[in-house]
């Protein structure tokens, strides 16, 4: 068998170019500029795939993007791609294509026994049938998964790689068919930036698919011409193979760019694809129109197919698909795919459900022999490996029902027309209004939105008629252009083939056939995709489902990848035919993006591995690589965990660097604390207004910490500030919450406080940050420092400049825990140096470098809290304990009245406590619950919850300590209570004062 | 993906930018003799209307600076930008 429904001549294929491919193991050939799909259909290759739902044998139906059925499995792990559509993938070399859907194989396949037990699985089955008990859905789903695969997703990481492009065009033209064309050809002569998309590899739309001829020649001149002009434009770009995916708001617009998916995989150095993003003045849609199947019994056998996907099959790739044709039609549009057929000697009769076709159509389809039989249907499909023969029945008068006896035509190929739909798809994302054309029972673009300035032209608007496309498709570019700010002259051609429009239409939504819908073993599909059918449609209606966008959910229509292309204005005939009302009065549901599946690779393009997010460094990071830190990420920063030694895991490693930094000194990198200059005469007042306790006295030299309270009066971040010298402070923030604070002070003084004189500037990557901590702090800072470190002369919440292992530095004496502690600050340049000055200086000392789980630990021994982890968004100054940094003296502080609302000042709020587990081994998980009463199960009356939790060497020789937020807790000092545990078993604890280490406060002080 | 018209910088893309919500919402200055209710109002409450809509807009990714939009929440356009402080304009009907 080789290619055996080649037709001897004509299409755009090359035919010196043999390419071999196979498709489930079986080897073929095609040729150079055929598609997957039309390549297999020139080899007689119909079967290709097993319905969703019913497992039916299924095939091509159409030749475009629309085509529900022909999904293929593409190459294999790494490459391997599923929901490949057939009509879209251009054939090359090699190409490796499997069926989807099917087991054991395509001929034999078990699960179609789900259409003998069809009644079984009508719409809305899997929600009737699974919907109890709940728990089992997980294991329901499993199977159902499995019986209905789509194709499977590669295990392997991609290996092709992807790109973005953004472009701002003056006019986008979308669809690359006569209408498209034309629209880039009057706007690119104007001399505006003019994009050109086309989802296919060629340009040329509709005129592939026909003989159509302009200004006395083929068409293919006219392209060839339009394109050599449009390439010699230096604004104009034109781009095959994209798909116009999403039409966002104010003409934002992406396509996705097939630049490596006609190749084999792997073959190709360049990205598989680039998304672009298109920012457009103005938008052209001409995207065209897709036919609409008729909705008859078992109108889902392969070999049916739509009329002009016949067509184009033909005239663009030289197949003609079949050898007996019945074309079986509403409307004349459909006699072109006969009469062309004819033309190549194949058998060809029309089955016309109308008392009479248009004169023109008849006259030339009777002239090249064609039988008409009127007023008739197809009432039946004959498939048996194969199609074999139609059930054709005379309608009865009001064309309800069927009459008289049938008659077999014997054929292999069935074309359907049951009129055009334009694609309505960006338009409609575009949030423009639908317009009703009652003579070719279908909906056009109406209204656009007002920020959405768009035109659409051609087809797509409802022109289907060749010279109308051109002349819209010239007319909207020269609009669009114009309105973009140039001169734009439409522009013409003359002497177009007039094209075989629809005539007169009729509209029978459901054709009848011999048994009522949904009974008997005949199915009618509007949905192809998603398996759904007229029946089913109807049910929808009869339980209820009345809102079209409820039976489109019941029914699952128009869900498929697909996006209805096929089945929407069906589904709305249907349902309009059976409530007797118009479509319109039915409505109809939203197009949603995107128009084609998009690549997961495309959506992310170079913004993965290295590239996927943005990691801040501190300058000392280099060291703590070197010396075997573990990092862990806060924020976008790496944070040193902690500094394993040989042999050590992280509860060794903490549990000796804890212990260390209290028995002699540690050493702390916290250069990513939030650091924010700020200076001006208002500074103090700021400072006053944004913290909760006095700050206009504090003076050159001095710190001082605050806590911030949103106007809710909730604590939302903590740190030391520092007065460096009048009107000019440095302020500390949490790590996380530096953007947060800047961002907050500034819609401060931007919004409500424009007049005051003050300037915050982020300095929190000018400064690294060295802490040194302990009992010997004092003296490793000594042998590295100018500074006067006299403990009555430079105390505890002073700060002091000067010089540090030879770098001007400033130097906090803060503490984080609780021990004798300086903050050594140096431009961050000196970072590294300073920290293995301070590491070599600290030798003699012991000194150990400690990261943030020991960080954390050491605070908690002292109660401090962290913000955002003791503390939720729901606390205050007082459920923190805290009440001794808020003034009362103040008039006024960001949150200060909200403390007033009765809300705060009830009892039963949550209030941070200490715990102390019974057994001093259990470490509590953080976030483990406090309950009032132990009960076998759940539900437990929760009281509270752990918020943080450690072992600490440093309390009673070494036992587990945590903080706890508790109903009126500071009521239930000394009090036992419960936890529970995720494997059940229960804790218990004493609540207690949340500082287990030095609660006078003296080391810090000496 | 919006446009907006940044009055400090000019026309760019909503990437750029956040919404902080309802504009015109002064704090009040004599918070200590306001009751719980109007306290309430001013922390808590905010319109939600389907149509005009003044609200605050920052250039996160630009100048980092505040500005007002006037924005139309059933069909997104912006019928105008204009800096704090100024007197919020007079805009179209609801549509």
């Amino acid at each position: 068998m080789s290619q055996k429904f080649r037709l001897p001549a004509g299409g755009r294929v090359n035919r010196s170019k043999l390419l071999n491919f196979s498709f489930d193991g079986q080897q073929l050939q095609g040729y150079e500029g055929d598609t997957l799909a039309s390549a297999l259909l020139a080899n007689g290759v119909h079967l290709i795939g097993r319905s969703f739902k019913y497992h039916r044998p299924r095939g091509f139906m159409a030749a475009g993007p629309e085509e529900p059925n022909a999904l293929m499995q593409l190459e294999k792990d790494p490459y391997t791609q599923p929901n490949t559509r057939a009509t879209l993938q251009e054939l090359y070399e090699d190409l490796e294509a499997d069926s989807q859907n099917r087991w054991p194989s395509l001929k034999l396949d078990i699960s179609a026994v789900n259409s003998l037990v069809a009644r079984a699985l009508p719409a809305g089955f899997y929600y009737k049938t699974f919907m109890a008990p709940a728990k089992m859905w997980m294991t329901y789903e499993k199977i159902i998964r499995k019986a209905a695969g789509l194709g499977v997703s590669p295990k392997a990481p991609d290996p092709d790689w992807y790109d973005h492009r953004h472009e701002y065009p003056d006019v986008l033209v979308v669809g690359g068919g006569p209408a498209g064309l034309a629209a880039a050809l009057s706007a690119g002569r104007s001399g505006a930036r003019v994009i050109l998309v086309e989802q296919t590899q060629e340009f040329g739309g509709s005129l592939l698919s026909d003989n159509a001829e302009i200004e006395g020649a083929p068409a293919q001149q006219w392209i060839d011409a339009t394109l050599a002009e449009l390439q010699s434009m230096p604004e104009v770009q034109l781009l095959n193979r994209t798909t116009l995916t999403h039409y966002l708001d104010y003409n934002y617009l992406t396509a996705a760019q097939h630049l490596g998916d006609h190749m084999k995989p792997g073959t190709s150095k360049g990205p598989r694809q680039c998304l672009w993003k298109l920012r457009a003045k103005r938008v052209v849609l001409a995207t065209g129109a897709y036919e609409r199947p008729l909705v008859f019994a078992d109108n889902d056998r392969p070999g049916v197919m739509m009329a002009n996907a016949i067509r184009t099959f033909q005239h663009r790739y030289g197949v003609l698909p079949g050898r007996e044709l019945v074309v079986f039609t509403n409307n004349d549009s459909a006699y072109s795919t006969a009469i062309d057929a004819a033309g190549t000697g194949a058998s060809v009769t029309i089955v016309d459900c109308r008392k009479a076709a248009g004169d023109i159509a008849q006259s030339a389809a009777s002239g090249v022999g064609i039988e008409i039989i009127l007023n008739s249907a197809i009432t039946g499909v004959k498939y048996s490996s194969g199609l074999k023969s139609v059930d054709v029945m005379s309608l009865n008068a009001d064309g309800t029902g069927v009459q008289g006896q049938p008659r077999v035509i014997n054929c292999d190929l069935v074309g359907s027309s049951g009129g055009w739909n334009p694609v309505l798809n960006l338009h409609s994302q575009s949030k423009g209004k639908l317009r009703w054309m009652e003579a070719e029972q279908t909906y056009a673009p109406g209204v656009t939105a007002s920020i959405n300035p768009s035109l659409s032209a051609g087809a797509c608007n409802g022109a289907f008629d060749l010279a109308d496309c051109l002349d819209e498709g010239f007319a909207a570019g020269a609009k669009a252009a114009t309105e973009a700010g140039f001169e734009a002259i439409a522009g013409s051609v003359n002497a177009v083939t007039p094209t075989l429009g629809v005539g007169e239409l009729r509209a029978l939504w459901v054709v009848p056939c011999d048994h009522p819908l949904g009974q008997g073993k005949k199915k009618h599909f509007h949905e192809f995709q998603n398996d759904a059918t007229a029946a089913d449609l109807l049910l929808a209606q009869r339980e209820g489902y009345v809102s079209v966008e409820h039976t489109k959910r019941y029914t699952t229509t128009g869900m498929a990848n697909d996006q209805g292309k096929t089945s929407n204005i069906n589904a709305l005939g249907v349902v309009a035919q059976a409530r007797g009302e118009s479509i319109p009065q039915v409505g109809i549901t939203t197009f949603r993006p995107p128009f084609e599946p998009l690549t997961f690779g495309a959506i992310v393009g170079q913004n993965c591995k290295d590239l996927f997010h943005m990691v801040r460094k501190t300058p000392m990071h280099s060291w703590a690589e070197e010396q075997g830190g573990v990092f862990e990420d806060v924020g976008d920063w790496k944070r040193t965990r902690y500094y394993p030694r040989a042999g050590e895991d992280m509860h060794a490693a903490v549990y000796r660097e804890c212990a260390q930094v209290r028995q002699s000194v540690g050493m702390f990198d916290g250069s990513t604390l939030g650091k924010i200059d700020i200076q001006g005469p208002d500074a103090a007042w700021l400072l006053n207004m944004l913290y909760t306790n006095a700050w206009l006295k504090l003076a050159p030299g001095k710190c001082r910490y605050g806590l911030m309270l949103n106007e809710h009066g909730m604590v939302f971040d903590d740190g030391v500030t520092a007065c460096i010298a009048e009107n000019h402070y440095h302020m500390t923030t949490t790590t996380g919450g530096a953007a947060r604070v800047l961002g907050w002070i500034e819609e401060w003084l931007q919004t409500e406080w424009p007049e005051k004189k003050v300037w915050c500037t982020s300095v929190s990557e000018q400064w690294a940050v060295i802490a040194i901590n302990g009992p010997k702090a004092r003296e490793v800072l000594a042998s590295l420092t100018d500074i006067d470190l006299d403990a009555e002369s430079f105390k505890f919440m002073d700060w002091r400049a000067g010089k540090v292992a030879g770098v001007d530095a400033r130097v906090y004496r803060i503490s984080f825990t609780g021990e004798c502690a300086y903050e050594i600050n140096v431009p961050a340049r000196y970072g590294r140096h300073v920290w293995e000055q301070v590491h070599a200086a600290g030798q003699p000392h012991d000194i150990v470098p400690y990261g943030t789980e020991t960080m954390h630990v050491l605070r908690a021994e002292k109660g401090f809290i962290i913000v955002g982890q003791d503390s939720d968004g729901t606390m205050t100054p007082h459920d923190l304990a805290m009440d001794w940094i808020v003034s009362k003296a103040k008039p006024d502080f960001l949150g200060k009245r909200s403390h007033a609302r009765a809300d705060i000042t009830r009892e039963g709020r949550k209030q941070l406590i200490g715990l102390l587990t019974d057994d001093p081994q259990v470490v509590l998980p953080e976030g483990t619950h406090i309950i009032a009463e132990v009960k076998p199960a759940p539900p437990m009356k929760m009281l509270g919850h752990v918020t943080s939790s450690y072992m600490s060497p440093n309390v009673d020789g070494g036992r587990s300590i945590a903080m706890a937020v508790l109903k009126d807790g500071f009521n239930r000092m000394g009090e036992s209570v419960d936890l529970v545990l995720l494997d059940g078993t229960h804790v218990t604890a004493k609540v207690v004062d949340p500082v287990f280490v030095d609660k006078e406060g003296l080391r810090s002080r000496s | 993906m919006l446009i907006l018209d940044c009055p400090w910088c000019g026309t760019r893309d909503q990437s750029e930018f956040h919404c902080h919500g309802e504009a015109h919402i002064a704090r009040p200055t004599d918070t200590e003799k306001m009751d719980d209710k109007a306290w309430g109002e001013y922390v808590f409450f905010r319109t939600n209307p389907k149509g005009i809509h003044y609200e605050r807009w920052t250039h996160d990714h630009g100048c980092k600076r505040w500005f007002n939009a006037v924005r139309n929440t059933a069909t997104d356009e912006f019928l105008a930008f204009y800096k704090p402080g100024e007197k919020a304009p007079a805009v179209g009907s609801d549509q």
